[in-house]
């Protein structure tokens, strides 16, 4: 079992006029077995949450803490958090020349696991993480998002999240871009990863459609660097309905 | 217009910062004082007085793995003259004809299909020995196979190689710079390209203190197909230098070059220049070169010049991309966010960086040699300090 507890988080990031403050004190608790969605409108901070989480140095923080079962996460190398437990899956993920996917998957799951992979079982876990997708199982001879689509890269991202199997999955907005099927395969893969039972989901979109096949416990609408209302489910529906007009005024005043 | 005149006009009128002047005679190539163009990158200073041409009776340690269609000779100077070599176009390379006192002569003959490659190691005893070489290398019409020259250990080396390739062959020439870390290599490799060839060629330069490959080429008749690839990597204190220059002298031709380096460590000098030549015959041509370095610390310096000198625009497409970066940290702040290490990421980079040039050399011994040479290259072996002190004396 997991929690991952965030208090009073403030986060900076530097422009070239200093520094802006992004996050204006986040609260939130994750545990295993959760799912929680936070939503919200451009340019409210949802990713710079996800990327503070997972320790992008762009990223400062300037106040607060981010603990996983007590354990001060802030402190740590961004290798450190991943093999504490933390998963990211990016909005844009990187395209990294020269270096296989095989190659990749390998070395990632030997850093988490402390050993290497067996091999026999390794290349079958491979190709039905890239079958369960409907990635072709050429994908783990290309080059690691090299030239993929951008549904390719959002899957190529659930690949990952099968086979590095972490104790918390942060998405973020790995929804937007995507046709319906192929965000129907996205949402079967985060539901096989929340089957489990013991995992944490952090769901962080602009659309409430992904939320159609994944029922989220929690839903947190964040404006202007802090959540501004939670809820259960529901939530998510009546912001279908009346969109964020509501609390960008409720900001703005 | 008839072509036919206005070619030899050309050929000889070109007069271009580009166009090295070709010439056997050691005069027309004086000791330079540095700021000539082709010598103003290079640290003359610690060429251990190589430039000076004082003839010397030591060689490099010769063996070689020969494939039994070929055959390995010595010739004269004027045979090789005979044999329609290219002339030296630079001091060292002039140096080397004349001091040389014989010549190499490998020979693979027409219609020969290597089923190995012909893998020349030259082994230098110490940086104390000045030795010139001179080589002819004649791949015959429809020959194909894979020559590898492996240079290793220490020396003040100066070599002038010319490549003979026949027409319709089919030939991947590698080259591996290995050397110790006092040695001063200074070489030259010049190709000519027959009717309907296709050469691939390697540049890899890893050892050496001063490592200064010159390679000119040239095309016999159209339809040659040139692949040119360079890998380095440049410790502290230590200068590496890449030149070539292509000469489309002949309609139909290509030429596709890319360099990649990495540079690490106080003092690390790298120089890529590429000069591309389109004279008004080569109709029909394509030509595109890339150099990209990887800075990986401070205190590093690349230089790179892509230069193209266009006399006719009825050509197939010529261009040239040059870039020289850091890390990317997005790149390593992906990799490190699914659990991997900052040094493993960086490595992964790295390899993925040289990975896409290694590894069509196509021998996969010299492939796996090489990744894990980067690798520990990377990792900063304890000479490079040594070298950073020689430099800053």
């Amino acid at each position: 079992m997991a929690t991952l507890e965030i208090k009073d988080l403030h986060v900076a990031v530097t422009t070239e006029d200093g520094q802006k403050p992004i996050l204006n004190g986040v609260d939130l608790t994750i545990r295993s077995g959760q799912t929680h969605a936070i939503m919200g409108p451009n340019g409210s901070g949802k990713s710079t949450l996800a990327y503070s989480i997972a320790g992008h140095p762009k990223y400062t923080v300037t106040s607060g803490s981010v603990t996983l079962d007590g354990v001060d996460v802030l402190s740590m190398k961004v290798d450190e958090r991943a093999r504490a437990g933390l998963f990211l899956a990016m909005q844009y993920p990187v395209e990294v020349p020269g270096v296989s996917v095989s190659n990749f998957l390998r070395t990632a799951k030997t850093a988490l696991s402390g050993e290497a992979p067996k091999l026999r079982t390794w290349a079958k876990d491979v190709n039905s993480a890239l079958d369960s997708v409907k990635m072709d199982r050429d994908f783990a001879q290309r080059n690691v998002n090299e030239g993929f689509s951008g549904g390719e890269k959002k899957r190529h991202e659930i690949v990952q999240l099968e086979l590095l199997n972490p104790q918390l999955a942060i998405l973020d907005e790995t929804d937007s871009g995507l046709d319906i099927d192929a965000l129907k395969i996205v949402a079967e893969g985060v539901n096989r990863f929340r089957d489990q039972g013991d995992r944490a989901v952090l769901l962080i979109t602009h659309y409430t459609r992904i939320l159609r096949y994944i029922t989220p416990d929690f839903v947190h609408v964040f404006v202007a660097g802090r959540i501004a209302e939670q809820g259960g489910p529901e939530l998510a529906e009546r912001l279908e309905a009346e969109g964020y007009d509501r609390y960008l005024q409720g900001a703005a005043s | 217009m008839t072509p036919a005149p206005n070619v030899a006009a050309a050929a000889e009128a070109v007069e271009s910062h580009l166009h090295p002047v070709p010439s056997y005679d050691v005069a027309v190539h004086p000791k330079p004082s540095g700021l000539e163009e082709v010598w103003r990158f290079t640290p003359l200073k610690r060429l251990r007085g190589l430039l000076d041409g004082e003839p010397s009776g030591d060689r490099l340690k010769w063996e070689a793995e020969v494939p039994p269609q070929v055959t390995v000779s010595e010739i004269s100077a004027a045979d090789a003259r005979e044999l329609g070599e290219m002339r030296p176009t630079d001091r060292p390379a002039a140096l080397a004809v004349v001091n040389a006192d014989r010549v190499v002569l490998v020979d693979v003959p027409a219609g020969a299909v290597l089923d190995s490659p012909l893998v020349i190691r030259l082994t230098g005893a110490s940086v104390d020995e000045t030795a010139w070489a001179h080589v002819l290398l004649r791949i015959g019409d429809h020959a194909d196979g894979t020559v590898v020259f492996e240079h290793t250990g220490s020396a003040r080396y100066a070599a002038t190689t010319s490549v003979l390739v026949g027409a319709g062959a089919n030939v991947e020439l590698v080259s591996l710079q290995l050397w110790d870390d006092d040695a001063v290599h200074l070489g030259q490799i010049n190709t000519r390209i027959g009717r309907d060839a296709v050469v691939r060629s390697f540049q890899v330069s890893l050892g050496g203190d001063v490592v200064r490959i010159v390679e000119n080429v040239e095309y016999d008749a159209p339809g040659g197909q040139l692949e040119m690839y360079g890998v380095y990597f440049v410790d502290a204190g230590q200068h590496i230098e890449h030149r070539l220059f292509v000469d489309h002298n002949q309609p139909h031709t290509a030429s596709h070059a890319v360099y990649k380096g990495g540079l690490q460590g106080e003092g690390a000098h790298s120089v890529w220049v590429g000069d591309v030549l389109i004279r008004k015959v080569a109709e029909g041509i394509e030509t595109f070169e890339t150099n990209r370095n990887l800075v990986l610390t401070d205190g590093c310096r690349a230089d790179s010049v892509p230069n193209l000198e266009i006399e006719t625009g009825e050509i197939r497409g010529a261009g040239h991309a040059s870039a020289t970066g850091r890390f990317d940290d997005e790149q390593l702040f992906y990799l490190q966010s699914r659990g991997i290490s900052e040094d493993e990421a960086r490595r992964l980079v790295v390899h993925g960086f040289f990975a896409d040039i290694v590894r069509r050399i196509g021998v996969g011994e010299v492939e796996e040699r090489l990744m894990a040479a980067l690798e520990r290259e990377l990792a900063g072996d304890p000479a490079a300090v040594q070298r950073a002190q020689a430099a800053g004396r």
